[in-house]
């Protein structure tokens, strides 16, 4: 598909080198197997692929598997920070606001999951840039880390901490309105099943009855959407990436594409949906820890 | 006047019509009414607002980063000294224009590919939902913005770009209710009587499968109208159109001195989903006669 685009490497290639004529791009056509017909490089590609050699970035002048695991890391540390805090807040407040139908967190949780549907994820992150960087400059407003930081692993540690609340929180507002909302009504629903009612008539705390029986019911659901939601997470990860300039898979993903990187833009498409894989796999995990039936159907 | 309770007798009789019904409901739905209403004045702003309010939005018409309301411009200026306010009225006709035919692009390729893989099952069901998870994996955002950056930042190929990468909730959708449905009785009699698999399909079981696709199909708008905000935030978008993304974009390095550049836009797209979700909650209660009696 990549093929069907205008353009090639060669051309990327000679325009950064202030063009070339048609021999030289012939010769590095030839140099990088661009030449060869489009099956052979298919062919060639999936073996590849297999083996986890993605190829090289003509563009970064190094192999596309080192480039993307040097940026994976960043990625993956905000698309879990979010998915975790998403997750706790979202059922927190959900367990709450089903305790309470009427109240304060109630309606919060209502309102929050408006928001949170409604809102572009850039634009969320924009405000909060503005809010607590510009106005209130509490969290840094750009990058992982702060080169000028000395102090051995806890500063560094703190450092990349810091930088990482606003784009956490920025990335989990969508997901903590899904969650929560989610929550909210299957806890409604757990609630008022039979068992609960047996739990409360043979005498236990309400607050047994919510965390010991009705959460372990009540989670699954949640936990299930929450598996779903990786590769959307992962999307919205791209554009707040590019908020927070933050050096992780998204920001390459836009600078390869600008550069018509193929390799880097293909293995970035590649090594994402690993990672989704890889998220549900662990969703699965943790379902089963959960709810003990799940393990019996699969 | 003994006809009279006769009279009531034959109103309940009479049955009414499903939509009528689901238009009741959603008419006492006060959320949802608001939501229609404002959607209704956005789409009314983007479809006269620039013919009322004439100008080019790409004319720079006063000095750049001039405030809302001050100097002649309800909202201010951007960093070129173009007009806000007729940005955002041309942005809303882009916005909506994309997230209705990409919504419209996602609901056809969904419901083909559900219908199929629910109609048929078999190997045709674990082909056509193989190819789905496989759709699912890919982060949709990245996905699209390979499209985009491979066929070049159109308007038709932005479109196209996430409507193909956001239709497996529909078809996932559309293929349980044919399952659900395909099994049920009035569908075994019209088999028995000799329709067609594609009147099957298409007459009998698809018009009974509508009220959550419909549903989905709102949502879709909403989550077009995002999706295209966030492709145009970064650039990926036909430069000679305007669009609520697209402003954010190209004014976000000048946050410092001038915040509401940013936030106009934003807020525009804020506002406009929140409707659009607003009126799909309101038709989820009104199509879904289950949560109708909680």
């Amino acid at each position: 598909m990549l093929h069907l685009a205008p353009g090639d490497v060669a051309d990327t290639i000679a325009q950064s080198n202030g063009g070339a004529d048609a021999e030289v791009m012939e010769q590095i056509r030839k140099d990088y197997g661009l030449d060869q017909p489009f099956l052979t490089q298919l062919g060639s590609y999936i073996t590849k692929v297999a083996s986890f050699d993605l190829g090289y970035s003509f563009f970064y002048n190094r192999p596309v598997t080192d480039l993307i695991l040097e940026r994976l890391p960043a990625t993956l540390l905000l698309v879990i920070s979010a998915q975790l805090l998403a997750l706790v807040v979202g059922v927190v407040l959900g367990v709450i606001s089903a305790r309470n139908p009427n109240g304060m967190t109630s309606h919060f949780v209502t309102g929050l999951a408006l928001f949170g549907y409604s809102a572009p994820v850039f634009w969320t992150g924009i405000l909060l840039l503005i809010a607590f960087s510009l106005n209130f400059p509490i969290f840094p407003s750009s990058g992982m880390r702060d080169v000028t930081i000395e102090g051995g692993f806890f500063a560094e540690v703190f450092d990349i901490l810091r930088h990482l609340v606003l784009p956490v929180i920025a990335l989990c507002s969508v997901y903590l309105a899904l969650y929560s909302r989610l929550c909210r009504s299957s806890m409604l629903e757990v609630l008022g099943s039979d068992y609960v009612r047996t739990a409360k008539a043979k005498g236990l705390s309400d607050n047994q009855v919510v965390y010991k029986h009705a959460l372990k019911n009540a989670l699954s659901p949640v936990i299930t959407l929450a598996g779903l939601q990786f590769s959307a997470v992962i999307s919205g990860a791209v554009l707040v990436e590019a908020v927070f300039s933050w050096p992780g898979l998204g920001t390459l993903a836009f600078q390869s594409i600008i550069a018509r990187d193929t390799p880097t833009i293909l293995g970035i498409l590649f090594f994402s949906a690993i990672v989704v894989v890889v998220g549900n796999l662990v969703t699965d995990l943790v379902l089963r820890l959960v709810d003990p039936r799940v393990g019996g159907r699969a | 006047m003994s006809d009279a309770p006769l009279n009531v007798q034959e109103d309940l009789l009479k049955p009414s019509h499903p939509f009528k019904e689901a238009w009741a409901m959603f008419r006492g739905n006060h959320a949802a009414m608001f939501g229609l209403a404002v959607l209704l004045i956005v789409i009314f702003a983007g479809v006269f607002g620039p013919i009322i309010y004439q100008g080019d939005p790409f004319d720079m018409v006063w000095a750049p980063f001039s405030p809302p309301g001050e100097e002649g411009y309800l909202l201010g200026t951007d960093y070129l000294g173009r007009d806000l306010l007729l940005m955002i009225l041309h942005g809303a006709r882009v916005s909506i224009a994309i997230g209705l035919a990409a919504a419209f692009l996602t609901v056809v390729i969904g419901i083909t590919i559900g219908a199929l893989a629910g109609f048929y099952k078999g190997w045709v069901e674990e082909v056509l939902m193989r190819i789905t998870e496989f759709f699912q994996v890919l982060p949709t955002l990245l996905f699209s913005m390979v499209i985009v950056a491979l066929f070049g930042a159109s308007l038709p190929i932005v479109t196209f770009a996430i409507g193909v990468v956001s239709w497996p909730p529909v078809a996932r959708i559309t293929r349980t209710e044919f399952l659900r449905i395909r099994e049920l009785e009035y569908v075994t009699a019209a088999r028995a009587s000799g329709v067609s698999n594609w009147k099957l399909i298409g007459r009998v079981i698809l018009p009974n499968a509508l009220p959550p696709i419909i549903v989905q199909a709102a949502l879709m708008v909403g989550s077009a109208i995002l999706f295209e905000a966030g492709l145009s935030f970064l650039g990926l978008t036909d430069p000679n159109v305007v669009s609520w993304g697209q402003i954010i974009g190209s004014n976000r390095q000048y946050i410092l001195d001038s915040s509401y550049i940013v936030t106009i836009p934003g807020l525009a797209i804020f506002i406009t989903v929140l409707a659009i979700s607003l009126v799909g909650d309101g038709l989820n209660d009104a199509l879904n006669p289950k949560l109708r009696k909680r």
